[in-house]
């Protein structure tokens, strides 16, 4: 008999818990046909890409790096997809934090003072919530959708760093590559863990997802963020203004997204180059989701996230697996995990439909 | 007469859902050509009969027999094979296309234009029925749009309509045409299903009535040789409850003054309210009567406070001008409202009852400090309203979609009503409500007007506001007629008015819109 799709009563709790689980595995499984049929060793490369990252002690810190911009980007951003405001464009805000933090980074470049870096942070997370109140002026004064334009200015960013590594901002000693000058020391996050990178900003991002969970659960901000998300109609009654979330969402997933850029640029790459568009902001939206918008969940989704990146990298090195390889399990991952969702509202159910009592 | 089959004919048909019986043993027949009755409150196991005999639900136990032959009904395309023809009391209409596409979208084989035309104009010709094919719904009442879904039934010349609630969106005026339409069918031999809670409706169209109760069915009769009372009794088991009325203290200040509001519609389908002017004093209960879909919503919404008024002094509580205020601040102001649905609007449904207190009773009860929501007293606020107005829930945890419509409207009214408000708006405030919750909010009502609030009731339950209300006005199209006497309005005075007939200076216009 063939399985048949069988609404359930209430969302289950289990599967919502478990589908994320459930993504993963199957999209280790997906990996291990797909690669076998290219003819690599399939299941070696799993191996390499999801287990080694773990066993690996040299390569903990690699997951603290790449984990932490995600986890402060998909924080954001979930805090505005449980009220339905869709900003899509966290790369772009990402990317125009950093450059605003940058530029206070040049503009201080060779100054004594323990105000620079908080300065440069706090032009990062403004210039991020800068970036993204286009959006949300839009949204809320022409009814413009914000996933169309939260997404474009993403390359918009990306154009205005190109043109200021090419031109204004191209270090003078720099042998005419398009890259800015190497931050000074003072103007670098402090690493925390002596003798590693495990810098700042690691346990920061650990930091925001908490008071991200204590804002959403505990306070009335919180609470309008969910009530506008399940039911916008009652939120109007409830004297919720609509406008104003999704300035508040915008803002907020904008500001980490800026903060997670120039901490990004001021911990790892310790300068602005091209290449540092890394689709962060486009992973963290299958962080929050493989994180059920939950900051905690994020936590741990943007670990997992963060294995994919360094096993990914791994697995180019030791078995020759294409760069694209780590894109295209990252999308997996958010394919499975969308699919398998239906299990949270319906049952797998084989044979003749229910008896008494399993109806609608 | 020779031994004629049933149209119809349900033996023992018994349906089970989980945790409760929707259908218990119900047997009846319908002849043809008779307009039979299915009467019972809310929840009694109406809607989940027409569901097993028009194909969406399959009985567990029981068999269906169509013209004495025992049918399968798996699908509702195989009931409309079988001519079976069905009116909902919500229409599943596309606002934006024809009236003739919608028909066409409701057919099961394809039709040419120019006969399906051709169809409809015969029909339509046949019954009298006043409608052009070419307009487009969003530009019709609810009464032509009704007449739609009676064509689309029509067109496949039914065996059998079922009519489900087919007046409650309907002027009295409309309902004694609609009836007329229903006795020529039922002449030409077509049989009727009329299902209902109205027992004056079913005395005058109905030859025989089958009452349901719980599931089960507790009579069958002659709705004629019954009283109202008696058929109501049969239908709630259990000797009706009068309100107790407590004059007066209605002869206070006047606390809520609205005066020349006018807001206009929300996108093409909104109804525009239009220079809308009444005052309700303190201990009183004012009515708002009309068809739905004449800008009730809308107007709850804007003294609620969700539309804010264009200027301040357009609505005035105790004297102050709120109309530029939202809902938050206007609940500061002592304004509670409950709408008319319940599910995404009154509540969350996907919240506990104690995170739906602090949606709307934050300000006043003070569920919120510096910001933190103070979870505890939420939970004893929604504990205080569930012991206070008896609602079954398994306490302040359960969530609100998990509370039958009854028991969610009593917990809504109670969340409104503990916080004392000075002025209550509440729209259609026993929609959909067993008759024992609806009593127990009628009585809400008469006791917080006597304790001195302002009370205005929105219903199109005009019987309801003859019991509630001491003065009321019609609303037509968002306007608003003048103020009516309870005590000496007549029943064609208010339906006249419902249909959009107002006062001397009006009447031009009415006419010439309608």
């Amino acid at each position: 008999m063939l399985p048949r799709l069988e609404p359930r009563r209430e969302p289950s709790r289990t599967m919502q818990y478990l589908t994320p689980l459930l993504a993963v595995a199957l999209t280790m499984v997906a990996g291990i046909i797909v690669f076998t049929a290219m003819g690599h060793d399939g299941l070696a490369a799993m191996k390499e890409i999801f287990v080694t990252p773990l066993t690996d002690p040299n390569r903990w810190q690699d997951l603290g790096i790449k984990g932490a911009p995600l986890i402060i980007i998909a924080v954001g951003l979930a805090i505005g997809f449980r009220a339905n405001v869709w900003n899509i464009g966290a790369e772009g805000q990402y990317v125009f934090g950093a450059l605003c933090g940058t530029g206070v980074a040049l503009a201080t470049w060779g100054d004594e003072g323990w105000w620079i870096l908080p300065a440069m942070c706090i032009a990062g997370a403004l210039g991020g919530a800068l970036y993204a109140s286009v959006p949300a002026f839009l949204k809320t004064r022409f009814n413009v959708n914000e996933i169309l334009t939260s997404l474009m200015l993403t390359y918009v960013a990306i154009q205005l760093l190109y043109y200021l590594m090419n031109g204004p901002w191209k270090d003078p000693q720099g042998f005419n590559f398009p890259q800015t000058r190497l931050f000074e020391t003072n103007q670098l996050l402090p690493t925390v863990i002596p003798g590693t990178l495990v810098h700042l900003g690691i346990p920061l991002a650990i930091v925001i997802a908490i008071l991200a969970w204590i804002v959403l659960e505990r306070t009335i901000v919180g609470y309008e963020v969910r009530v506008v998300g399940q039911a916008p109609h009652a939120a109007r009654h409830g004297g919720f203004n609509s406008k104003r979330t999704v300035w508040l969402c915008m803002l907020t997933s904008g500001g980490l997204a800026g903060l997670a850029g120039i901490f990004e640029a001021a911990g790892p790459f310790g300068q602005m180059t091209p290449q540092f568009p890394v689709n962060y902001g486009f992973t963290a939206i299958i962080v929050a989701f493989l994180g059920r918008l939950h900051p905690i969940g994020i936590i741990v989704a943007g670990l997992v996230l963060a294995i994919s990146y360094v096993g990914g990298e791994i697995a180019q090195i030791t078995i020759g697996l294409p760069d694209a390889a780590t894109g295209m399990f990252q999308a997996m991952m958010l394919f499975f995990l969308l699919a398998v969702d239906i299990l949270v509202r319906y049952r797998i159910r084989f044979g003749a439909p229910a008896p008494a009592g399993g109806a609608s | 007469m020779a031994e004629i089959h049933p149209r119809l004919e349900l033996k023992g048909i018994t349906k089970r859902f989980p945790g409760v019986v929707a259908n218990d043993d119900v047997s009846f027949n319908v002849k043809p050509g008779e307009i039979h009755a299915l009467l019972g409150e809310n929840g009694a196991g109406k809607s989940t009969l027409v569901k097993i005999i028009s194909g969406v639900l399959k009985a567990d136990e029981g068999e269906v027999l169509w013209d004495g032959a025992a049918a399968d009904i798996p699908s509702p395309k195989a009931a409309r094979a079988l001519g079976i023809g069905m009116v909902f009391q919500h229409f599943s209409l596309f606002e934006a296309l024809t009236v003739q596409e919608n028909i066409a979208l409701g057919m099961d084989e394809a039709v040419g234009r120019r006969e399906l035309r051709k169809r409809i104009e015969e029909i339509l010709e046949t019954y009298h029925l006043p409608l052009d094919p070419s307009r487009e719904v969003h530009t019709l009442s609810v009464g032509e749009r009704q007449r739609i879904e009676i064509v689309r039934s029509l067109i496949r010349t039914p065996k059998l309509l079922i009519m489900d609630e087919p007046t409650s969106v309907l002027t009295p005026q409309e309902v004694d045409r609609l009836f007329e339409i229903l006795r020529q069918l039922s002449s030409e031999g077509c049989s009727i299903l009329y299902i209902s809670h109205k027992l004056h409706e079913i005395k005058a169209l109905c030859e025989t009535a089958t009452i349901l109760r719980g599931g089960k069915v507790v009579a069958d009769c002659d709705p004629k040789q019954e009283t109202a009372k008696s058929m109501a009794e049969l239908m709630i088991g259990a000797n009706l409850k009068e309100i107790e009325r407590r004059e007066g203290t209605s002869t206070g200040e006047e606390r809520l003054v609205v005066e020349g509001l006018s807001v206009p519609g929300d996108g093409p389908f909104g109804t525009s309210l239009k220079n809308i002017s009444f005052a309700v004093k303190a201990g009183e209960i004012f009515g708002i009567a009309g068809v739905a879909g004449n800008g009730q919503n809308e107007l709850l919404e804007a003294l609620a406070g969700e539309i804010p008024a264009p200027k301040a002094e357009m609505i005035r509580i105790g004297g102050k001008p709120v109309g530029r205020m939202g809902a938050g601040a206007r609940r500061r102001h002592a304004l509670a409202a409950v709408p008319e649905e319940r599910n995404g609007h009154g509540a969350v449904p996907d919240f506990s009852l104690a995170d739906n207190a602090i949606l709307t009773a934050r300000q006043r009860i003070g569920l919120v400090q510096s910001g933190f929501i103070k979870s505890a007293s939420a939970s004893g606020s929604a504990r205080d309203v569930i012991e206070m107005f008896a609602v079954k829930a398994t306490g302040p945890g359960a969530t609100a979609g998990s509370l039958s419509g009854g028991n969610l409207q009593k917990y809504i009214m109670g969340r409104e009503i503990m916080q004392n408000p000075s002025v209550l708006v509440v729209s259609q405030p026993t929609w959909g409500v067993d008759a024992g919750a609806a009593a127990a909010i009628h009585q809400a009502l008469v006791d917080l007007a006597a304790a001195g609030s302002a009370i205005v009731v929105i219903s199109q339950d005009l019987d309801e506001l003859l019991a509630l209300a001491g003065r009321m006005a019609v609303i037509n199209e968002g306007k608003l007629s003048r103020t009516l006497n309870v005590a000496d309005v007549s029943i064609d005075e208010i339906g006249l008015l419902m249909g959009g007939v107002h006062g001397e200076d009006d009447q031009g216009e009415a006419s010439h819109a309608a």
